[in-house]
């Protein structure tokens, strides 16, 4: 048995997976952007209330087929709970934490993001069909992490 | 040939005082490992709908439980495993005995650590899960506990270079042996590996607690968090390793193809291990997507000495197996000595390993994250890495570490092997439930059972979690019987030896390998290499602004 031959043929045949994975995902990232939320902004989470845009949490229409909804995770409750946006609009959704660290899950899509005290998380999605969405905390915020969701319905 | 052996050829047994110490460590860790499996089993019923653990003493929420869970299994199991383990090894690769004050000292702080964090989780003062990220803020004593824990390991490692530095002067110019080299690379890594916890705990979160500060920074902390939190996974690991690589050759007849190999594989833990914490942070806010996906390029580069790891195993298996009468291209297999309960259990736990090691890279795969961050899915992974290939193939060294401890035979090997069976087919069935529910939006760590938002879609794939762990609770339950019947009653034998394995290739007494031994270029180049990764976000974060309050919502 031939071991070096076949050490360096299995070894090769791992690395050149490992590339082609990292190269599909570097497609899904450039090609069809999928992007992972990024820098969006600080600020200081004792004076949240009073800091624009999360002293009026809520949807709102900032230019024909363009939505930004600002969102405020806090134990144990999103605000606003229920969110309403069109379907085939461009939903910018700007969302922090006002104590402890919360999850943004949004059931049936790709949002998938962290609710920091203190960052600005910004995710930017396009509904294209009718229906609710659930919208889970998916990160442990004490003893009542449990009840923590909304909804998002697109219209 | 006994140049090709990885070990001290002459023989060597630590003094019974040493012994002791080591096997009380040892005993700690499974004790540890029986407390978290009894919450963990907890854990499982929940999502399959039932719910026991208002039935246990001192348990108040289901995320108390977690944490207890948590803590015992990730960290005071692995912690005890590992220091009495790898202290063994080293002592026996080198031949030297161990300071004894440094032993006593490692065991001691591990106790103290585990004592402190025990209070604070079970008067409830530390639901907080052993990520505890802040600003959820545990009582002081729970990160005093835990820092306890850790500078038990960094004794550990302190005591593992004295024996290799009296080791060096006695042996002027010659080759570590690898059993030892093993044993110490693994602790080194862990060494820098740990420096994110250990900043983020002593200088922030244990201040902060006390009162001392009044705020954290919830970003920074997690990073610091996950500096750490990646590369214990390897710390988990490696002295599984060491056993893979230096005594699962052995127990299944074969050798170990290349000592070189062995010591390169380790040496590419300690270089890459580190430098990837941003993977568990691809969803965070505040951190860009450049570096995060230089975080994933390098997730992916440290997959590449697993996989080496696995040729080199499968390859002595199979020449150990062809000894025995084993042919053809695949039928050799059924000829490994599977009647063996600490290779058969090892075996399972690697083929459990295959299957964490992929779903492993799927969670590392960058944007692809985002369909599996926070799900169930991240459960079921890891319990096929730590909760199976680490814990199965721990349960698998002691059936022969726990005999060689206390001279005395394996109560029951038929138990043992059915043992690691029934594990192994548990976490198959609780991973594939887990991993089912995660990929239809079913969130971890949470009370399931108790969620108003609970999806009918998720009742199988919870079934199936429940299923599973309970047989993985049966089979660990067995373990520790086995184990316990062989400490209090096992048939008294001759003092024994280690299971170590020769190798084909043994280590060149010349030549660029030679300088492997060095540990010292690794370490600069790994911290080049963290410098590079981690430096910029570093640069713009520090000096933290400390600003978020502490909240006690458990």
């Amino acid at each position: 048995m031939d071991a070096k031959r076949y050490e360096r043929i299995f070894l090769s045949l791992g690395a050149g997976l490992l590339v082609l994975f990292l190269s599909a995902l570097v497609y899904a990232a450039v090609g069809m952007g999928i992007h992972l939320p990024g820098h969006a902004g600080e600020l200081d989470p004792r004076m949240l209330r009073s800091t624009p845009p999360f002293d009026s949490p809520g949807v709102r229409q900032v230019a024909p087929g363009s939505y930004e909804v600002v969102l405020i995770g806090q134990a144990w409750s999103f605000a606003p709970n229920e969110i309403h946006v069109p379907a085939g609009a461009e939903v910018r959704f700007r969302a922090t934490s006002a104590d402890v660290v919360h999850g943004f899950m949004l059931e049936g899509t790709r949002l998938n993001a962290m609710l920091i005290p203190g960052e600005i998380t910004e995710l930017v999605y396009r509904f294209e069909e009718r229906g609710e969405h659930l919208l889970i905390c998916h990160e442990y915020c004490g003893r009542g992490h449990h009840m923590m969701f909304g909804k998002v319905v697109v219209e | 040939m006994s140049s090709a052996v990885v070990h001290d050829p002459r023989g060597f047994a630590l003094p019974e005082s040493q012994r002791a110490i080591i096997r009380w460590t040892i005993y700690l860790g499974f004790i540890a490992l029986a407390v978290g499996v009894v919450n963990g089993l907890g854990q499982a019923l929940n999502y399959a709908g039932i719910d026991i653990l208002r039935f246990f003493p001192g348990m108040r929420t289901y995320y108390q439980g977690l944490t207890v869970h948590g803590v015992f299994n990730a960290l005071i199991f692995t912690f005890s495993f590992s220091n009495g383990f790898l202290l063994l090894t080293t002592a026996r690769g080198l031949g030297r005995k161990c300071n004894d004050t440094l032993l006593m000292a490692m065991l001691a702080t591990l106790v103290l650590g585990g004592l402190l964090a025990s209070f604070a989780m079970f008067t409830g003062r530390a639901s907080v899960l052993f990520t505890f990220y802040p600003p959820l803020q545990a009582h002081w004593t729970y990160y005093l506990g835990l820092v306890l824990a850790v500078v038990s390991t960094w004794i550990t490692s302190a005591t593992q270079l004295v024996m290799l530095r009296a080791w060096r002067r006695e042996n002027p110019g010659a080759r570590v042996p690898l059993l030892a080299f093993l044993s110490i690379a693994t602790y080194v890594m862990w060494d820098i590996a740990s420096a994110g916890i250990a900043v983020e705990v002593v200088f922030f979160l244990l201040p902060w607690s006390l009162g001392l500060v009044s705020g954290v920074d919830p970003l920074f902390s997690r990073t610091l968090f996950w500096f750490t939190g990646h590369p214990i996974v390897y710390f988990w690991l490696l002295p599984i390793y060491v056993s893979w690589y230096a005594m699962v050759p052995k127990q299944a007849g074969g050798k170990l193809l290349s000592d070189t190999y062995a010591r390169v594989v380790f040496l590419m833990f300690i270089l890459l291990s580190i430098p990837v914490g941003f993977h568990h942070q691809f969803t965070d806010p505040g951190i860009s997507n450049q570096w995060k996906f230089a975080h994933a390029v390098l997730t992916f580069a440290v997959f590449f000495p697993s996989l080496a790891t696995a040729f080199s195993v499968m390859y002595a298996l199979e020449i150990g197996a062809r000894r025995r009468g084993g042919t053809g291209l695949a039928a050799w297999f059924l000829k490994v000595p599977w009647n063996d309960p600490s290779l058969s259990t090892q075996i399972l736990a690697m083929f459990a390993f295959m299957l964490g090691g992929i779903t492993g890279l799927m969670n590392a795969s960058f944007n692809m994250n985002q369909v599996v961050h926070n799900t169930a899915f991240i459960p079921g992974h890891f319990h096929m890495t730590v909760g199976t290939a680490v814990a199965l193939s721990a349960m698998g060294i002691a059936y022969w570490l726990v005999p060689y401890l206390t001279n005395r035979k394996l109560w029951s090997e038929r138990i043992a092997v059915v043992q690691g069976w029934l594990y192994f087919v548990g976490v198959l069935i609780f991973a594939r439930g887990m991993i089912s529910g995660g990929l239809m939006g079913m969130p971890r760590r949470t009370l399931i059972v108790a969620a108003p938002y609970h999806k009918p879609d998720w009742n199988l794939a919870a079934a199936l979690s429940g299923v599973g762990g309970t047989l993985m609770f049966v089979a660990a339950m067995m373990c520790f019987f086995v184990l316990a019947m062989t400490a209090l009653f096992g048939e008294k034998t001759e003092p024994g030896d280690l299971p170590l394995a020769e190798t084909i290739e043994g280590p060149p007494a010349t030549g660029w390998t030679v300088s492997l031994d060095r540990l010292g270029y690794s370490v600069a180049a790994v911290l080049l290499l963290i410098a590079l990764a981690y430096g910029p976000f570093l640069l713009h974060h520090f000096p933290p602004k400390l600003q978020s309050p502490g909240y006690t919502f458990f």
